[in-house]
């Protein structure tokens, strides 16, 4: 299975490097033209090839968004269908209540499998990745069997959040975001607001 | 000023009086310039004071304090750490660095950041979603008027500037751009030639080992010479490790906590804290021997030859943050010094 990460910031080369060592053959974009980012995949996620977008998606099984929020209106929509694409991104400055960017995105990107996940972990804490838990939210089931499986094999231990909207519970605000929770905390929230 | 440095950082968090109740923003300024002196006086190399618009951080006009400090020291650089580029005028931030440099007799340094504390944005008219633009044309228009000279230069942050004669001249003085974990922050720190100040203020200091290599080859790339890395980390020093942990805790929950509100970040709990003071966290809070001990452990890690520790935090008494300064320049960077030597 081929990895796109979109974004060559904080979050990117990180997750770019635990796919790598996962072994997954990663391909990493930023804005622009890929030779901007050549020598930051060299050095922070050696073993990725610095791709323009519309190629980094078009080889990859999997997406990871992890671009600014205010970026994402510039990605082409068309090029995401049919891909099981990771939204990691957060409303910046956090807004007073989730706003859901998952369903935001599903709904630009309306070919596209979304799902929710890792946008609830800061990025110094996601490396090693130690078997902490994070939630995932999504509709399509086969989307969230990958991105299930992707989550484990990258080091995390995944929970089940429910569908695409549930994936506002992972937004900043929430008594999620940002904690090193364990599986039992998470699945302890999900009973309460249940 | 050359080899290894050591300085401190403040963002002039309103302190608390022996009552526990926070004291005006005038003392609070005027016991920064205190701390300034202080800091010259136990020997250290820089303090810098970073910008902030807020009623627990109300040191929104850095350089002027500065100049204060400067008024009665002789040796300590003086510089921002870091001033907020992004929403402000470079061509203005230009002349009151230059000004201090002259008040200073050349002792003025600048650390330049795109703003991860982003309430001067709204109040100067920014917009967030511009930052990383405006930081970029702002951090190359900074460049040209380092060089000296007339300046003819045209963006879309600022009016045009054509053959303007940008005063007072002054020498160059050191220039760096601070580094939350942007790896593009980096690079762009490399290809003008300024220093790299790397902000670590949470979780492990070794990941950012990459970074210095990323800026060493950027350098190597840009055909320019070696330039020093440096380490912005926020720390407290006391007699013991549990005095100090003790009495940094409060209020790093309180002003964390609330910081967290808005920044989207998690509140800090007993495990996080204990994590983030021990040695594989950000945290340089212990006795003058653990601070030493890690704070040369990750000089060496990341390549490092510059260490500033951002003392205080809203809460803490300024003779608490007196006493910490002390420790600091009389006993952890002696000994840091003799574990790098």
């Amino acid at each position: 299975m081929k990895i796109a990460v979109l974004g060559a910031g904080h979050v990117g080369p990180v997750i770019a490097r635990l796919a790598l060592a996962a072994g997954y053959e990663v391909g990493i974009a930023g804005s622009g033209d890929p030779a901007r980012i050549e020598m930051i995949v060299d050095f922070l996620a050696p073993g990725a090839r610095a791709q323009a977008t519309a190629d980094a998606v078009s080889d990859a099984d999997l997406v990871v968004l992890a671009i600014p929020w205010h970026r994402f209106p510039s990605l082409p929509p068309r090029t995401f269908d049919d891909k099981v694409v990771i939204d990691a991104m957060n409303h910046w400055p956090p807004a007073e209540a989730p706003l859901g960017t998952s369903e935001e995105v599903a709904r630009r990107l309306a070919g596209a499998h979304v799902v929710k996940t890792l946008n609830h972990v800061a990025y110094q804490d996601m490396e090693p990745a130690n078997g902490r838990a994070v939630g995932f939210a999504g509709n399509d089931p086969d989307a969230l069997g990958a991105v299930a499986e992707f989550l484990e094999r990258i080091g995390f231990d995944p929970v089940p959040m429910g569908a695409l909207t549930a994936g506002r519970s992972l937004e900043p605000g929430s008594p999620l975001f940002g904690v090193a929770a364990h599986r039992h905390e998470f699945e302890n929230f999900l009973k309460e607001q249940s | 000023m050359s080899g290894t440095t050591f300085g401190l950082d403040t963002f002039g968090d309103v302190t608390h009086d022996a009552s526990g109740s926070p004291i005006t923003h005038g003392q609070t300024i005027r016991n920064v310039v205190e701390e300034g002196v202080l800091a010259d006086q136990v020997g250290l190399d820089f303090f810098g004071i970073g910008e902030h618009h807020t009623p627990d951080m109300p040191l929104s006009a850095a350089d002027v304090v500065l100049a204060a400090i400067a008024a009665r020291t002789e040796n300590i650089h003086l510089g921002s750490a870091v001033t907020v580029l992004s929403s402000d005028d470079p061509v203005r931030v230009y002349q009151r660095f230059s000004t201090l440099n002259a008040v200073s007799d050349g002792r003025a340094e600048i650390i330049l950041g795109r703003g991860s504390s982003i309430d001067s944005f709204p109040l100067f008219g920014y917009d967030l979603a511009d930052y990383e633009d405006l930081f970029e044309e702002k951090t190359h228009l900074f460049a040209e008027l380092l060089k000296g000279g007339r300046i003819t230069w045209e963006g879309k942050t600022r009016p045009a500037l054509h053959e303007q004669d940008v005063v007072p001249h002054t020498a160059p003085f050191p220039t760096w751009i601070g580094v939350g974990g942007s790896p593009q922050s980096v690079v762009r720190a490399a290809s003008y030639g300024f220093s790299l100040m790397l902000a670590i203020i949470g979780g492990h200091p070794g990941r950012f080992a990459p970074f210095s290599e990323l800026y060493k080859h950027a350098l190597e790339k840009f055909g320019r010479e070696p330039l020093p890395i440096g380490i912005h980390s926020p720390g407290h020093v006391a007699e013991t490790d549990e005095q100090a942990r003790e009495e940094f805790w409060p209020h790093y929950l309180d002003v964390i906590g609330r910081l967290g509100k808005t920044r989207g970040f998690a509140t800090p709990t007993p495990e996080s804290y204990a994590h983030e003071v021990g040695p594989h966290g950000a945290l340089f809070v212990g006795s003058p021997d653990t601070v030493a001990e890690k704070m040369a452990r990750t000089m060496k890690k990341l390549d490092a030859s510059r260490f500033d520790l951002k003392y205080g935090i809203g809460g803490l008494s300024h003779e608490s943050l007196m006493r910490t300064i002390e420790l600091y320049g009389t006993k952890v960077v002696p000994m840091v010094r003799d574990m790098l030597a």
